[in-house]
């Protein structure tokens, strides 16, 4: 077992709506990654995993709330620090961040030397031009860039480009935990694989230790960690690597998710895709039990009242659901020996 | 509908503007009908008689009851209010030229120098270098100034009609007061006169309402000219948007100020009226709400709820009517506000210029700004005649400006917080 | 992957060749010569579509695959009538296609319709459920219909993609969710029973969950009204699960087409090769080392 490098304990965090409701988005969720593994978060939309992501950086902002758990950070706790103390000591040097949109985020008046600029002299006012650049220029090759892109203006670089070169700046300080929600979400296929070959090369390199992953996409996501993480409601329900994740899961709802895979591969017309009827509870007001049971084709009726705790099934394995592993794989082998 | 109009009056700074508006405008409905006089009759016989409550001084003195009130200070009152400070500074200079010790002078102590004045003064006495007019100015002073410390009433006389002598009528005491409510004629001029001797403020009243009634004529022809010709621009498109843009165009090189005062001067001095003024600013101001609706309709034009409409077999007339006026209708709404506020100040640019309608019957905002320019009100100090009008203008504007902020936080989703 | 193969449903033999409908003859629904569109004049024009030729026949399910920028949305657009074509010629059932006046074009409307990608911009936010079912009933010729028949046919196709016209009528589309307005798209499908239909990338704006249903309501619909159904979509994946035919389109040119299991098991063109090996799988391994 490596290093761990990011530690989560219990961490719940809320939003405040206008008129004044608590949404808790992220509801004791715990995780832990390790030096050199990537963690997929996976999720239909709303299922609290950006928020996750936001949270995860200690960075709170109004309309978030942080109200409770522990972010440890290399065995540094970071919970309960200020903004802005977050930003002057953490950001950059121990957690990165790149949001859905990053590459829209650029001012496009600035060439993209001044955002690395920006970026250390926020930690180290005392560093000359001369040396970022010259940093600059080494982590650019390191990481496949043209050096050229360092004097461009953000406008000059394709879609694909311009992710990469955002991925690069926010790594520059070589941070312990890259956090990444969606980075090639909006790109055509080939930039999404430059991308995707970058961040592994990151690891590689040494410029990240550990790496968060999310996507709704769940082909890429597959491809991309090493453990999954099904998150439902605000909640974590499911928790394996991540070939078990895709081809075993245990929650039903994981089941549902992985079974609404399509993939352009031999064979793969003629599974029949899975539906899971309905919609995702509304936050403000959480159902009591299982959240996932009005969903569910196997709830009991314990279901709707039982406070579902996240069982341990084997090494890096949880699942939150009341039926034994057994109980569902039973379940599941009944479903395709009728499918078929 | 209802959702928008709750939505808008949600917002505070909407709400102020609109409170601020509806104020203006209940004052310009209530005012004529609790004051009926015409707010441009000639009241008063001089220039710029200054805000004030104006009580007739003959019906005062013929008061049917008086009352006597005993009250303090009404002597040291009565004084201050006759013999000014640079009138006592001035006494003192004569009073040191005719050998009184200048130690001795203590001009904030009335009585002291009145006594010293009447004891040493002389009309006829000849002060070496002064001019003759500075010895006529204290002869005004001393004039002015006598009697000031008697006690003794005014006294009333009547001419006899057939000898022509004077007889006593009645007398006025000095402790005689009458109340004003038994006086029965009393003017408030709370704004005073202009140099006509018009009231100010009944004028400033019916000038909101006009320029208010101005600007909704404006903003109205030009909103919808501009609605109008946004619509076809964007949604017909091709050649039809290219002749409009190109009409826009010429329209938005030309300084729409120029425009306006070259057509009001073409429609020349005799047909200019308040809603000839009105209309021309309305022609001229157009170009703006165009070009804005024509980029909205555009963007709304490819959006598929427009397609599904064309899909569903809908007419033209019905695609704008259902699926492109809606959606740009607050907008509308924001710009028309904001035309009505830009009308009223171009009409208040047009009459300074001296261009503005020509109006014996209603005054408007601009106007008044002229009259008060052309009499020099704001060289003499008159400042009732212009800065209530400054006033006015900066408020109506205001107010649709503060509107306009409002809504734009309501309706424009990247301000809402 | 040196793990085992996890799973893997069994995998009938690749089918080279034609599609299964060979047999059979195959009317031609809609079919183009060297469609053309140029946006824009001067130095600012550029080729969206350039020159393609297609054949669709009835009843097929057909992918026009493309990357974005590639032309597909506007192919679409101008199959449907909605924008001009600058060149070439469409038919529709053998005949040229005639759409000049606004009468014709509301004929060719009650053959072609269509599903748009992002159900929430797909309704007009002012007019109610009712209004939206109501206009394909009156396209349908119905306008003149008793109320209580208007409201069984509305109810009727509701209740074919398991929504309840009862909880529906006097709401506004925006009140439902994300699936459940695609649905509703799919109910006025119902109603109209177009020839063709166009769904452009009907499942990219909603949950992988959802999307399952919205294709298998489309599928159930193309079974029961029996009409072409046209996706447009970038997910190559989703083309070759749901199609017969599929078109690759690359900068406005169909680069290759044919049988769904023909071009996306055994492509010919570099382009789509390239498009295949970028695609995360799951089955194969995903080499990262040809970018």
């Amino acid at each position: 077992m490596g290093k761990v490098m990011l530690e989560v304990n219990d961490l719940t965090t809320k939003y405040i709506t206008r008129y004044n409701e608590d949404v808790y988005a992220v509801d004791h969720v715990s995780l832990q990654v390790e030096e050199g593994k990537t963690l997929g978060i996976a999720g239909e939309s709303g299922c609290g995993k950006s928020t996750l992501a936001l949270s995860l950086m200690g960075y709170y902002f109004p309309p978030l709330y942080y109200t409770g758990g522990e972010i440890i950070i290399d065995g540094r706790s970071i919970s309960g620090m200020k903004p802005d103390d977050v930003r002057r000591t953490i950001l950059g040097t121990e957690i990165a961040y790149i949001p859905q949109a990053a590459m829209n985020a650029l001012n496009p008046t600035r060439r993209v030397i001044n955002f690395i600029e920006d970026v250390i002299l926020a930690h180290d006012p005392t560093e000359n031009k001369k040396f970022i650049y010259e940093l600059a220029r080494a982590s650019f090759e390191t990481l496949g860039l043209p050096p050229e892109v360092l004097q461009k203006y953000p406008v000059e670089l394709s879609g694909g480009m311009k992710q990469r070169t955002v991925i690069a700046v926010s790594v520059i300080l070589r941070p312990k935990v890259l956090i990444a929600d969606e980075p090639s979400s909006a790109l055509d296929v080939t930039s999404q694989k430059m991308v995707i070959k970058m961040l592994k090369n990151l690891m590689e390199t040494g410029f990240i230790k550990s790496m968060i992953f999310i996507t709704h996409e769940l082909p890429l996501l597959y491809n991309v960690t090493d453990d999954i993480m099904v998150m439902y409601a605000g909640q974590i329900v499911e928790r394996a690597s991540a070939r078990e994740a895709v081809f075993d899961p245990l929650h039903p709802y994981s089941k549902g998710l992985m079974g609404s895979i399509i993939v352009p591969e031999s064979g793969l017309r003629d599974v029949k895709l899975t539906a899971i009827p309905g919609a995702p509870p509304n936050l403000k007001n959480p159902p009591a039990g299982c959240r996932f049971a009005e969903r569910c084709k196997y709830v009991r009726a314990e279901c709707r009242y039982t406070n579902v705790a996240l069982y341990d099934a084997g090494p890096g394995r949880a699942y939150r659901c009341i039926l034994s592993e057994k109980v569902l794989r039973d379940c599941y082998e009944h479903e395709r020996a009728i499918a078929a | 509908m209802r959702h928008t109009f709750r939505q808008a009056f949600s917002s505070g700074k909407f709400v102020t503007g609109f409170v601020i508006l509806m104020g203006l405008l209940l004052l310009v409905i209530l005012y004529p009908l609790i004051f009926r006089a015409p707010p441009l009759q000639i009241i008063a016989q001089g220039t710029f008689f200054p805000p004030g409550i104006y009580v007739s001084a003959y019906d005062s003195i013929n008061a049917p009851t008086t009352y006597t009130l005993n009250l303090d200070g009404a002597a040291a009152k009565r004084v201050a209010a006759k013999l000014k400070d640079e009138d006592r500074v001035a006494m003192k200079e004569w009073l040191v030229v005719a050998g009184v010790p200048e130690d001795q002078i203590d001009i904030s102590d009335a009585q002291k120098l009145l006594t010293l004045w009447a004891e040493n003064y002389d009309p006829a006495k000849q002060v070496k270098g002064m001019t003759l007019a500075r010895q006529r100015y204290f002869q005004r002073v001393n004039n002015a100034i006598q009697g000031l410390l008697s006690t003794e009433g005014a006294i009333i006389a009547v001419r006899q009609p057939e000898s022509g002598a004077l007889q006593e009528a009645g007398a006025v005491k000095q402790t005689d007061y009458v109340n004003i409510s038994e006086v029965p004629n009393v003017r408030i001029l709370p704004l005073g006169t202009d140099n006509f001797g018009r009231d100010v403020f009944a004028q400033l009243v019916r000038a909101i309402g006009v320029s208010l009634l101005i600007g909704i004529v404006a903003g109205l022809i030009a909103t919808g000219i501009g609605l109008v010709l946004g619509l076809l621009a964007g949604y017909v498109g091709g050649a039809v948007d290219d002749v409009i843009n190109f009409i826009t165009n010429i329209f938005l090189v030309i300084p729409s100020l120029v425009l306006l005062i070259l057509i009001s001067f073409s429609v020349g001095q005799e047909s200019r009226g308040a809603f000839t003024v009105a209309v021309v600013i309305g022609v001229t101001s157009w170009v703006w709400t165009t070009r804005a609706v024509r980029a909205q309709v555009i963007s709304l034009r490819n959006r598929d709820h427009v397609n599904l409409s064309k899909l569903s077999g809908h007419s033209l007339f019905r695609i704008i009517r259902g699926d492109i006026l809606p959606y740009i209708m607050s907008y509308v709404f924001m710009a028309l506000i904001l035309q009505i506020s830009a009308a009223i100040l171009a009409e208040a640019n047009l009459s300074i210029l001296g261009l503005g309608p020509r109006t014996t019957d209603v005054p408007t905002l601009g106007l008044m700004m002229q009259w008060a320019m052309i009499y020099q009100a704001h060289i003499l100090g008159k400042w009732w005649a212009y800065f209530p009008v400054l006033i006015s203008i900066t408020l109506i504007t205001f107010s649709m400006n503060l509107m306009i902020t409002g809504l734009d936080q309501v309706f424009n989703p990247q301000l809402r917080n | 992957m040196s793990m085992n193969e996890p799973l893997r449903p069994s995998a009938p033999p690749p089918q080279v060749g034609p599609p299964p409908q060979v047999g059979r003859e195959k009317q031609t629904c809609l079919s183009g010569t060297g469609v053309t569109k140029l946006f824009g004049f001067g130095r600012t024009k550029t080729l969206a579509v350039d020159h393609v030729d297609f054949n669709f026949h009835e009843g097929e399910v057909i992918s026009i695959v493309g990357e974005s920028g590639s032309g597909k949305t506007t192919l679409a657009k101008m199959l449907l009538g909605l924008i001009s074509v600058t060149e070439g010629d469409i038919y529709f059932q053998g005949q040229k296609r005639d759409i000049s006046s606004s009468r014709k074009k509301q004929e060719y409307w009650k053959n072609i319709q269509a599903i748009f990608q992002d159900p929430f911009s797909s309704y007009n936010i002012f007019s109610k459920i009712d209004d939206v079912l109501l206009d394909c009933i009156r396209m349908r010729g119905g306008q003149r219909l008793p109320k209580e028949e208007k409201v069984k046919l509305m109810t009727e196709a509701c209740s074919f993609v398991n929504l309840k016209f009862a909880e529906l009528t006097n709401k506004y589309p925006f009140e439902l969710s994300g699936g459940q307005m695609q649905r509703l798209m799919i109910a006025r499908i119902f109603l109209l029973k177009p020839k063709i239909l166009i769904a452009d990338e009907p499942t990219s704006m909603i949950d992988a969950c959802s999307r399952a249903t919205i294709l298998d309501y489309l599928m159930k619909l193309r079974d029961e009204v029996g009409m072409t159904l046209i996706f447009i979509t970038h997910d190559i994946g989703l083309a070759y699960y749901v199609s017969d035919t599929v078109f690759i389109m690359e900068k406005g040119k169909f680069v290759e087409s044919g049988s769904a299991d023909a071009v996306i098991l055994t492509p010919q063109q570099p382009y789509t090769k390239r498009l295949l090996n970028d695609v995360p799988k799951i089955y194969e391994e995903w080499d990262l080392s040809t970018v």
